[in-house]
């Protein structure tokens, strides 16, 4: 099989831009061309990651953006998940038809609505809209069953929030860049109890972009090519109430990434990985379903340091979603986040051991209802 | 131009949509004005779904069985919320729960009330993980899911 490599990675920072969404995608499009030292007309095609009339106010968002990354006169597509832009750009090189394709995916969280009037509409308006369901109101209903289930603590849950802002800090792309402790999130508003306002991640602007190339063109495009090694998606059903929610559709999508890319034991294959957790104790929930701990270990496994950055194995050094949630971008952001970490340019961010091989995770839905596994590896 | 010079435009978009229930939605509000509570037997894994679908997404099979639901249930899991949001009808705080119909095999979710919610630790030991509540009906029916007003527990 051909293999497809990651040459160059470009972000914007997560903060409120006062540019607009065009202008705001063409920097960072212009960054990465620059970077790779390509022009527009190298490119062979390109792939999209942005939602359109809800988290832009604008019907076929593309159209306004395409300009903005050069994807005018080429072939191109869209999803509105950008871990499956990543999947989509992948499958053009494999296929033999192009040996280069620029992936973005951008949003301006700060234009548009609070996260939870959106996600509400994730909701059918005949049954689950009217009795007032949103993303984080699932996702209180699936802490509680977490904390019952497996006597995780809320204190534990909070914690993830303390390592992810911490982390933040060291990352100049960061949205919300503030030290807490953890007395603050467990003192912050119970907004849904039992999550509280700072375990919930905010709402932020980004766009970011991956270069992909086949084999031979990446090894001249770049001296540190990251190999894309796996990848698995799978959808639970539509309506929570048909599901568990402590056991979604992770599992199957993680298991199917570590079989392509050859992972026997995650535990101890993966170095680091840049998790979707918008909501905090949905770190350690997935944790467990990647196979970083057994079932319902997910509370030791952040007492016991594992994850921090200087920890065996680091989660979202970044700061993950829960610094910076550029919402329809974010599974990218994650793959970007990966690939900087195997490149070792991660900057202060960058994890104190060598990694070979990186896990990027995304989800969007209720609960988790859709999950999307990267494995990158040096 | 400083930045803070750049301009915005205030934009908001409504536009009316109708969207249909399709045969069985439809019958199941039917049922709730008659303060019924019906779901759907799967023929193949026996499942009974409530809302009922027109077929069981498990096994991809049409489902016909109609089925009566207990209007008591067990709380499987429950919020507080107490964050308002654009376009939110209810009053907060209210309680979102998920709730496991006595003869039926999903979670339905509704609100819990018919309990001082203004004190959330008093609230804290009323509702619990495996409590058990019973529906209550809107006194006037308009054929959809808040023809159940809420469900309260049972003491
Ligand atoms: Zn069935």
């Amino acid at each position: 099989m051909r293999r497809v490599a990651i040459t160059h990675v470009a972000q914007s920072s997560g903060a409120e831009s006062r540019e607009s969404l065009m202008d705001f995608t063409y920097q960072i499009n212009r960054e990465i061309l620059d970077k790779a030292g390509l022009k527009r007309e190298d490119v062979g095609c390109i792939i999209a990651g942005s939602a359109d009339i809800f988290h832009s106010g604008l019907s076929c968002a593309n159209a306004f953006d395409w300009d903005g990354i050069g994807a005018f006169l080429k072939e191109g597509s869209r999803a509105e998940e950008s871990a499956m832009s990543f999947i989509y750009g992948c499958m053009r090189i494999l296929s033999g038809h192009y040996d280069t394709v620029l992936v973005t995916a951008l949003v301006k969280g700060s234009e548009n609505p609070d996260n939870d009037p959106i996600t509400s509409f994730y909701g059918d308006p005949f049954y689950l809209r009217p009795v007032g369901i949103n993303e984080s109101v699932v996702a209180a209903m699936q802490m509680r069953q977490y904390m019952e289930r497996y006597k995780v603590t809320e204190e534990q849950c909070a914690k993830v929030a303390v390592k992810n802002l911490a982390n933040a800090l060291f990352n100049p792309y960061a949205d919300r860049k503030r030290r807490v402790s953890l007395k603050d999130v467990m003192s912050s508003e119970r907004v849904y109890d039992p999550l509280k306002a700072l375990e919930c991640a905010p709402k932020s602007d980004g766009v970011v972009s991956v270069l992909l190339a086949s084999e031979s063109r990446a090894k001249k495009l770049t001296k540190k090519p990251v190999w894309f090694a796996g990848y698995g998606c799978s959808m639970d059903h539509f309506n929570p109430g048909d599901r568990d929610l402590l056991n979604g559709q992770l599992k199957t999508a993680a298991a199917a990434a570590y079989k392509m890319a050859g992972v026997r034991d995650p535990k101890k294959k993966i170095d680091v990985a840049e998790v979707c957790e918008p909501y905090a104790f949905q770190e350690l929930l997935w944790c467990e379903q990647l196979g970083f701990c057994g079932e319902g270990g997910g509370g030791k496994l952040i007492d016991s340091g594992a994850t921090q950055m200087d920890g065996a194995l680091p989660v979202n050094p970044s700061g993950g979603v829960l610094a910076t949630n550029p919402y329809p971008a974010r599974g990218l952001y994650r793959i970007a986040e990966a690939a900087l970490q195997i490149k070792g340019e991660a900057g202060e961010h960058q994890v104190g051991k060598k990694v070979k091989t990186a896990l990027a995770h995304s989800t969007h839905g209720f609960g988790g209802q859709c999950h999307s596994v990267v494995i990158l590896s040096a | 131009m400083s930045k803070e010079e750049y301009r915005i435009v205030k934009g908001q978009v409504m536009v009316p949509y109708e969207l249909a229930l399709g045969r069985t939605w439809s019958e199941f509000y039917d049922y709730l004005k008659e303060e019924k509570i019906m779901g759907k037997k799967c023929g193949k894994c026996s499942r009974v779904l409530v809302p009922p679908r027109s077929f069981c997404p498990r096994c991809f099979e049409d489902m016909d069985e109609w089925v009566e639901v207990s209007q008591e249930g067990v709380v499987e899991t429950w919020v507080y919320v107490n964050m308002p949001f654009f376009a939110q009808e209810i009053k907060i705080p209210f309680i979102s729960a998920q709730i496991r119909l006595d003869g039926s095999d999903t979670g339905f979710i509704h609100q819990v009330a018919g309990i001082d919610l203004s004190d959330f630790d008093s609230v804290r030991e009323t509702v619990k993980l495996g409590g058990r509540v019973k529906a209550v009906w809107s006194k006037e029916k308009k054929g959809n899911i808040l023809d159940i007003a809420y469900f309260e527990p049972v003491k």
